[in-house]
């Protein structure tokens, strides 16, 4: 276990350095930054003053390694538009898509575990036709237009929920929905998948013939062996969701990462857009080398590759 | 072997009311048409082909050219609907459903040459770790794994701000982002397939190895390779929806239909049709892709159906 997860964490390590490599290489085509830092009226005087200032005349091998070891230490730069502090503003508004990111799984997992459970239990009937039309259909909508349409019907039409904003829990309902149902398709056919090849399985028939009763079997036994490649697929679509919750964030007008990133493009501000992009793409480093880590430690088969 | 059954060792010919075994052929087509994911799919997907290739026949009207006089007219089924306009016109007059017809030829463009792009990118990726196994194969996968954790909608918005935004560049910007399943199912595929007698056979007479990865294995994962190119097509035509939602994908006027559901937004309260129509359209093209996707992974491998 130990040797397995000290492997994986060098491939971690490397795989955040390469993307930082992207990243850092996102501000080069951008074009000059010290012209963009310098703004429109500048001098050429001026541009070069910054230029030294700031260090861009190094060459870019060293500008990447000082950059590197700032972002290391918290530092992802100078914003052009905010004239502030990258890292404050970008870890400001990370909670905020963190509970849109967590309303919205809780919503992917409430709806889809139950129902693939149920289509599971019931294979190639109603409820399962149900389950997976559900899950056809969920794939196909676009996630700007079913927030349109939720936002139509449950804030304009039936006033139920308020439209912008992210003052109170209500809020989060519509933006969760429409961020997590996307997910929902995939979890629950894991689960599904998942809960028939264990139903099946000898120690199911065991258990039934002990006399316990179905709700047991189903929940103690059945269940809690088919979910575990549904947690790792979770942690992976939650990093997915992070990162795809900018057309969310824009049409909610949510204050998060997504929409810093929005406004960020709108200024042309590079060095903001860099650090969401090194941000996000962290984190779901982080969290699929903590799913791999949960799936070795519950399947040690996995280890030995 | 067994021995044969009867029916076989005593004719080959048909005798005339003798019930013939079906061909493999006939098999193959009672399972595509009895499949309603495969016909419906196929169905809707090639009559939204045929509106995209027909459309300077089928649009009624020019897409572009505006009649400020005649903005906003709602469509047929509403009570002030004119049959000079079925789908009605937006904010600058312009008849809705020659966009309509007009966008789901940026929509199959744009999902098709992307898929083309990130098929050959991915496809080679995979096949070449699925084959060599090894350093190639631990390179690759660290590759997957590192475009797997940048975010496809950020990178994109970021690096079409940056590099500008036309149709060719949405199209290689995508291309260059989604080609991650393929190269997985595809790196998946050619490793169960590679230890199969059949390429040792070809090893052993001395193929050279573009011969047998073209003409052995190939041929052998291209079911797979279908059904994930149906799948990609899709995404890429929801990502660029989505990019010309937020105003850096296709640019107006070109009828894209992400780009219509944006510009009708802020009208929706009062014309709801104007998000409504593109966004069903947009929402049919990718079923009807998914659909025929899904279906043709349960024609040519029934035993993977999940």
């Amino acid at each position: 276990m130990f040797v397995y997860a000290l492997k994986r964490l060098g491939v971690a390590v490397l795989v955040a350095i390469t993307v930082s490599m992207v990243t850092f290489s996102l501000l080069y085509l951008s074009g000059d930054p010290a012209m963009a830092l310098a703004g429109e009226s500048a001098t050429q005087q001026d541009i070069e003053n910054i230029r030294r200032v700031y260090g861009f005349d190094r060459p870019i091998i060293l500008q990447y390694l000082s950059w590197a070891w700032g972002a290391l230490h918290g530092h992802l730069g100078y914003s052009n538009y905010l004239r502030t502090d990258v890292a404050a503003v970008v870890f400001e508004r990370l909670p905020t898509t963190m509970t849109l990111g967590a309303a919205a799984i809780s919503f992917a997992l409430i709806l889809s575990i139950p129902l693939g459970v149920l289509a599971a239990m019931r294979p190639n009937t109603v409820v399962d036709r149900f389950a997976l039309t559900l899950a056809v259909v969920g794939q196909a909508l676009p996630s700007f237009w079913f927030a349109l349409i939720l936002i139509f019907w449950l804030g304009i039409e039936w006033r139920l929920l308020p439209i912008t904003g992210t003052e109170s829990w209500k809020n989060f309902i519509m933006p969760a929905i429409a961020l997590g149902y996307y997910v929902t398709p995939g979890v629950m056919r894991l689960t599904r998948a998942g809960m028939l090849e264990v139903l099946s399985s000898d120690y199911i028939r065991t258990a039934r013939a002990k006399g316990l009763r179905s709700g047991t079997v189903l929940f103690k036994h059945a269940l809690r062996n088919a979910i575990i490649p549904v947690v790792a697929l979770t942690a992976v679509q939650f990093g997915f969701m992070l990162g795809g919750s900018i057309v969310i964030e824009t049409i909610f007008a949510i204050n998060g990462l997504g929409y810093l990133a929005w406004e960020s493009i709108q200024r042309a501000d590079m060095p903001v857009m860099q650090a969401i992009v090194l941000v996000l793409a962290c984190i779901y480093i982080v969290l699929t080398f903590l799913a791999d880590m949960l799936n070795a430690f519950l399947d040690p088969r996995i280890r030995v590759a | 072997m067994a021995a044969r059954p009867e029916s076989f060792s005593a004719a080959t010919l048909p005798t005339a009311g003798q019930i013939l075994e079906p061909s493999a052929g006939v098999l193959l087509r009672r399972r595509v048409f009895g499949h309603a994911g495969v016909t419906i799919g196929g169905a809707v997907l090639i009559l939204i082909i045929a509106v995209a290739l027909l459309a300077p026949i089928l649009a009624p009207d020019d897409p572009y050219t505006q009649d400020l006089a005649r903005r906003e007219i709602p469509p047929i089924w509403h009570v002030k609907g004119t049959w000079e306009h079925p789908l009605g016109t937006d904010q600058f007059g312009r008849d809705y459903l020659s966009r309509l017809i007009y966008g789901a030829r940026i929509s199959l463009l744009i999902g098709f040459a992307a898929m083309l792009i990130s098929g050959v990118i991915g496809t080679s990726l995979g096949v070449a770790a699925g084959y060599f196994g090894g350093r190639v194969d631990m390179v690759v996968n660290f590759i997957i794994t590192t475009r797997l954790s940048m975010p496809v909608v950020l990178v994109a918005l970021a690096v079409v701000s940056i590099v500008g935004n036309s149709l060719v560049i949405v199209i290689w910007v995508l291309g260059l982002l989604i080609w991650d399943r393929f190269a997985v199912v595809m790196r998946s595929t050619t490793q169960q397939v590679r230890n199969l007698d059949y390429v040792a056979a070809a090893q052993a007479v001395g193929c050279s190895t573009a011969r047998i990865v073209l003409t052995e294995i190939m041929p052998n994962i291209v079911n797979h390779l279908i059904v994930v190119a149906t799948l990609e097509m899709a995404h890429a035509i929801l990502l660029e929806a989505a990019l010309s939602f937020l105003g850096l994908g296709v640019q107006p006027p070109a009828p894209s239909w992400g780009l219509m559901v944006s510009e009708g937004k802020n009208l929706m309260f009062f014309e709801p049709w104007l998000i409504g129509i593109p966004g069903a359209a947009l929402f049919a093209l990718v079923l009807s892709i998914n659909l025929l996707g899904d279906g043709i992974r349960d024609v040519t491998a029934p035993e993977n159906r999940s």
